[in-house]
């Protein structure tokens, strides 16, 4: 009886062991890229590794965990690359210790999301948006909506305005969006991947939780991913830009968004953009990796793999975006982002000739 | 024969040895791994502490824009659902425990009523906040329409009837439990008194089961404060002291799940600042179930005798 026991005790503490040493160190011999970060391109980059892996037998392990979380495991260097919805700040470039490079996948957008009996296409200039989330439009049949929808018949219904309750980059697109189109909400809630939503306010975890609530609840509007509405049949309106030009969302005006001077390190804030038919709440999410690769142990050969892999991503795998309702970059965007990778090196030589 | 005996006793004791040493290691992990937890939380919450100093779990602004952090609304908010999901249960697990163990202790009614507890007690939690989103929610927000307040549907109450409906099966099946315990002697001493069933459930079994069916409930609470998902579905999160059952909310655990993922520096410190607070909530409910266990256990067993 106590020989099985402690049988059963050592193999279990050897077992332990085991997994202890196996979570402790990176696979480096092998072939396999890690990364990790923005759920929101989730989707794609499965989809394009996968094809990836299909083609160059290369296999990527992205893991959906944030872009907050994505930056922070780049930065412990844990992952070979990272994904982030936000071009990363000030702050996080320094605590990095060694440059950080950028290069933009596809572009998203977020909309405005509805449940209105009869779901009529909606008009909403950027007042009336930061109204509804700043509580101060409390009724669907407002004055400040109705005089941008002509025709409609908007209903006497309490309006249940609904936001992520997440950290998440969709909040940072939309309040980077409200900041700079209204300056009651520049002032009063500012930018961030989680706000201080004022008191009263619903929230709800992730895309699904807006979409489950939008939908049980008339009355309600939440603000999700473009993707997620389609594939969901959502009601969603169409908003006002720069222009002052109503703009329905779609693949199109999004790509439009991107129409305006990319910088050299693609640091660029496309909501409220300057494209006439762009529409406005639309963002780049980003790629990020370090420019030097020779650090922690990492070989050449892993490096100029992951470079390989970066150079496809924003060249032939652009072919994955669009049929996954992602609007792919632009001609600029793509020919900048081939120039930051060629910028990798290793041992300070160029990684890629 | 005399060696062979010593041989044998020798045999035994070693193994007695090595099978205390056994007991005593994994006794010792256990303790081990509660300080583990204990000191990862303090250490990664250094850098909140500095900040908002030992008064954090009193301050009530939880803003992540100027980086301002107190935990007072999800403490209220952990408590105030916690509390009335636990009130509302207990009528109800009550009748489930008297049920099962007075009235149908055995046959095909118990048999199939308690695995539907079981059952119940096993469900996953993100199924329950999936059928409160769709079921209770839209519940909720009628009775918020009929009596005039912002009919959100989401809040401390549909919350707290979620969590409620979660913690029966576990005060249920430990009252049970302690109810079949209550010695035949006892209860047929009563009968031939002239007591009715009523009066001996009430003077006897009520009495001599307290202790266990308290211990149950507290159990149930624990889970409570615990709960994550189901809570998030429903409770609103809203990072604002609630001002009545119907407001939207948020407990510690909620905002911890949340948030955690792409917090950075001082929100991320906040955060597991938070998860500390609640490890203090849930330790202290811990020992005041305890002591109350043991008050009422003293008490019982003289009214009893």
């Amino acid at each position: 009886m106590t020989r099985t026991f402690s049988q059963v005790f050592s193999l279990t503490l050897v077992f332990l062991f085991i997994m202890i040493g196996f979570t402790g160190h990176l696979p480096a011999a092998d072939m396999e890229l890690l990364g990790a970060g923005a759920t929101f391109p989730q989707p794609l980059y499965s989809k394009m590794f996968d094809a990836y892996n299909q083609q160059y037998k290369i296999k990527v392990n992205y893991q959906g965990i944030g872009s907050g979380g994505g930056i922070n495991q780049l930065i412990k260097k844990t992952v070979d690359f990272a994904g982030t919805d936000a071009f990363m700040t000030e702050k996080e470039l320094q605590s990095a210790g060694a440059p950080v490079l950028h290069i933009p996948t596809c572009l998203g957008a977020v909309v405005l999301a509805y449940n209105l009996p009869g779901s009529p296409r909606l008009n909403f200039t950027p007042e009336t948006i930061a109204g509804i989330f700043m509580g101060t439009i409390t009724k669907w049949n407002d004055p400040q909506i109705a005089s941008a929808n002509p025709g409609i018949a908007l209903p006497n219904l309490t309006m249940s305005p609904v936001h992520r309750a997440d950290g998440s980059g969709t909040t940072f697109i939309f309040t980077e969006y409200l900041a700079k189109a209204n300056n009651a909400w520049k002032e009063k809630m500012g930018v961030g991947k989680s706000v201080n939503w004022p008191a009263g306010s619903i929230g709800q975890k992730g895309n699904p939780g807006i979409a489950g609530y939008v939908k049980q609840t008339p009355g309600a509007i939440g603000y999700v991913e473009l993707l997620y509405a389609i594939q969901n049949k959502m009601a969603y309106g169409n908003v006002k830009n720069k222009a002052g030009k109503f703009i329905e969302p779609s693949l199109r005006s999004v790509s439009a968004a991107a129409n305006v001077k990319i910088p050299d390190d693609t640091n660029v804030s496309l909501t409220n953009t300057d494209a006439a038919a762009g529409y406005p709440i639309s963002g780049f999410t980003w790629l990020i990796f370090f420019k030097e690769q020779n650090y922690g142990g990492k070989t050449k050969e892993r490096a100029a793999t992951l470079a390989k892999l970066l150079m496809w991503s924003v060249g032939n795998g652009q072919r994955h975006v669009e049929p996954l309702q992602y609007a792919p970059l632009s001609k600029e965007a793509a020919a900048k982002s081939v120039k930051i990778i060629g910028s990798m090196t290793y041992n300070g030589a160029p990684l890629l000739k | 024969m005399i060696r062979q005996s010593k041989k044998l006793t020798r045999h035994i004791d070693r193994s007695e040895r090595a099978f205390t040493f056994i007991l005593t290691l994994s006794g010792g992990f256990i303790v081990l791994l509660l300080l583990g937890v204990l000191g990862t939380l303090f250490i990664n919450a250094i850098p909140a502490i500095r900040e908002f100093g030992v008064f954090f779990f009193i301050a009530r602004t939880w803003n992540a824009a100027s980086e301002t952090f107190g935990a007072l609304p999800f403490l209220v908010g952990t408590l105030a659902t916690s509390f009335l999901a636990l009130l509302i249960s207990i009528p109800f697990s009550i009748a489930i425990s008297l049920l099962l163990g007075e009235y149908y202790k055995n046959g095909v009614v118990s048999g199939f009523l308690r695995s539907a507890v079981e059952v119940l007690a096993g469900i996953p939690s993100v199924i329950y906040g999936l059928w409160g989103l769709f079921l209770l929610m839209p519940g909720v927000r009628f009775i918020e329409m009929q009596i005039g307040v912002a009919p959100q549907g989401v809040g401390i109450l549909t919350s707290s009837l979620i969590l409620a409906i979660m913690i029966i099966p576990f005060s249920a099946s430990i009252g049970r439990e302690v109810i079949t315990l209550v010695p035949g002697d006892l209860k047929e001493a009563a009968y031939s008194l002239g007591a009715t069933r009523f009066e001996v459930i009430r003077n006897i079994v009520i009495p001599y089961a307290r202790s266990g069916i308290i211990a149950g409930i507290l159990l149930a609470l624990g889970r409570a404060i615990g709960e994550t998902m189901a809570v998030t579905m429903l409770i609103g999160n809203s990072n604002f002291l609630p001002t009545s059952i119907f407001s939207p909310a948020n407990t510690m655990a909620s905002v911890i799940a949340n948030e955690f993922a792409e917090a950075t520096g001082v929100t991320s410190a906040s955060l597991i600042y938070v998860a500390l607070v609640l490890f203090f909530v849930t330790i202290i409910v811990n020992i005041a179930g305890a002591y109350v266990i043991q008050k009422l256990s003293i008490e019982s067993s003289r009214e009893v005798t």
